[in-house]
């Protein structure tokens, strides 16, 4: 009958290069992103960058102040100081983004469950999550730590259990609101199952929010690490870990004091780096 | 005109959780092919009779009286377009989704066949190209949308539930001629739920005025438009200004 009316054409395509001008326009992503990146390449390229080896001792040129020779010094046991902070974000990070991903995937999953089945679903998990919110995390990390002896393995354990509680918690608010949105219902009524629904339809609709905490997490988690490696029941020694490195200054704190004062400074920086990177994400998501 | 309904209602009655009665004794039936107009107010129940045939209901209320019979599937059309897609999901995906999951074709047929609707429900042909998100569509593009998925499930019965009321006067039109004539080819029962008296006048040949959750008023278009005995739906009639002359015009039938 009536095909003939006009319709307004569709608007032209602004996806792919208004991305990158996007993110441009996000100066706190933009500045996180620089400052992570060029963490992660001197990790990555510190072997070709430094002569030295980060566990090999030279007890004659021990405590060196920063000298051309050595950019920020040596340590009590003449190892070079930069040589060793940037092995030991390599240690570090790795274990950061590492223990990091169970919890993701485990806390989003659960917190879909919950937020869309509700009921049951809802009152098992949101009892679990209460539940472990009602210790201080500290403590769970460091009886967890203390059970599976010293190392990465404690780390690992604890995030797994208890990591995830704040990926949970999150997403299933957010699931439980979609629930009440008309394009869920609609998706119900038109026939589709609910793990289809939630895989395909409510995980991209949280997944933004949740890639935001994660990178707030992560900070979480490093300090964490840290800490772990300063209280000796972290990575053990000799393998170069920032939190044994702030321990170990901290006897020439007098002398020399950048031991302790530049591993320090790289947890800061770092945890400013993922701050910026998660903020600058949920800015730009915002603006869409 | 076939004479067994495709859906039957008897003396359907809501209820809240606070024992609040919504919907009360509500009954109509619906033949093949024919469309019904629910009319009345914000609140009257008419929504909620529609979600109860759907089995849609939302938490807290309950259905505690009478029998809903269909012998066809039904799908519902929503009264906010926008709301009614997934806002991260490209809307050719998503109608094809639908016909996947609802006529067990191959992705690639349903994709197919989900081009084949939106070019029926006359969404622009660049959409074969480049696939758009909901928020790069215009209201009423996003209506034909939903309306797209809803035809994709093959409905027997088509609930809209005042699915032009968020769009603007001009695309209110194109939609409820674009659902009228496809209610021709297609020849699916419809329930169309509005508060407005002309729109419901065009779209169907059967009318029934809702109030407080009961069925005030029912009958054909005209003799309802022309010869109301309920005081409410007298209001409702003095109340839209547009309904003369469409009555005088187009004797109210002439979509169905």
């Amino acid at each position: 009958m009536k095909n003939t009316t006009a319709y307004p054409e569709l608007q032209t395509d602004r996806t792919g290069s208004t991305l990158i001008r996007r993110i441009l326009n996000t100066p706190s992503l933009l500045a996180g992103s620089i400052m992570f990146a060029v963490l992660i390449l001197l990790a990555i390229f510190i072997p070709y960058i430094s002569p030295y080896n980060p566990t090999e001792q030279n007890l004659s040129a021990f405590l060196q102040p920063p000298s051309a020779a050595h950019w920020l010094g040596t340590d009590q046991l003449g190892r070079d100081l930069f040589t060793r902070l940037i092995y030991a974000a390599r240690t570090d990070l790795t274990i950061m983004v590492l223990a990091e991903i169970i919890p993701f995937c485990t806390g989003i999953f659960l917190g879909m469950v919950a937020g869309y089945y509700g009921k049951w679903a809802d009152n098992v998990i949101t009892l679990i999550t209460d539940t472990f919110i009602a210790f201080p995390f500290y403590l769970i990390v460091i009886i967890v730590a203390f059970a599976s002896g010293a190392g990465q393995r404690g780390i690992y354990i604890t995030f797994i259990l208890v990591g995830w509680i704040v990926f949970a918690r999150v997403v299933r608010g957010l699931s439980a609101s979609f629930r009440e949105q008309e394009w869920i219902a609609s998706a119900q009524t038109l026939g589709l199952s609910g793990p289809r629904i939630i895989l395909r339809h409510l995980l991209p609709n949280v997944l933004p929010q949740a890639v935001v905490v994660l990178m707030t997490d992560m900070v979480g988690l490093l300090v964490a690490i840290v800490t772990l490696g300063y209280l000796g029941i972290g990575i053990a020694p000799p393998t170069p870990d920032w939190g044994t490195m702030i321990a170990d200054g901290q006897s020439f704190i007098s002398t020399a004091w950048w031991l302790s004062a530049v591993p320090g400074f790289a947890v800061v920086y770092t945890g400013i780096a993922l701050s910026l990177v998660g903020d600058g994400l949920a800015d730009l998501w915002r603006k869409k | 005109m076939a004479t067994t309904p495709v859906l039957e209602i008897e003396a359907l009655t809501l209820t809240a959780k606070s024992q609040e009665v919504l919907v009360k004794d509500v009954s109509f039936s619906l033949q093949q092919g024919e469309s019904l107009g629910l009319v009345g107010e914000s609140g009257s129940g008419k929504s909620l009779t529609l979600r109860a045939v759907l089995g849609l209901l939302p938490r807290g209320v309950q259905q505690t009286g009478g029998v809903i019979r269909g012998t066809a599937d039904s799908a519902m059309v929503f009264q906010d377009p926008r709301g009614a897609l997934d806002p991260l999901c490209p809307v050719v995906k998503q109608v094809a989704e639908v016909v996947y999951y609802r006529q067990r074709l191959s992705r690639k047929a349903s994709r197919a066949a989900a081009l084949e609707l939106l070019h029926m429900l006359g969404l622009p042909e660049s959409l074969r190209k480049a696939d758009r998100y909901p928020s790069q569509l215009s209201g009423g593009q996003c209506q034909r949308i939903v309306i797209a998925m809803a035809l994709a499930c093959k409905p027997g019965i088509l609930l809209c539930d005042e699915p032009t009321t968020a769009l603007d006067v001009t695309v209110q039109k194109q939609i409820m001629e674009t659902v009228g004539r496809l209610q021709q080819e297609l020849g699916f029962a419809m329930i169309f739920v509005t508060h407005n008296l002309a729109v419901a006048a065009a779209m169907c040949s059967r009318l029934a005025v809702m109030k407080k959750g009961e069925i005030v008023e029912r009958g054909s278009t005209l003799s309802v438009l022309q010869s109301p005995q309920n005081p409410y739906t007298q209001m409702l009639i003095n109340s839209v200004l547009p309904v003369p002359e469409l009555v005088a015009e187009g004797s109210g039938a002439s979509w169905t």
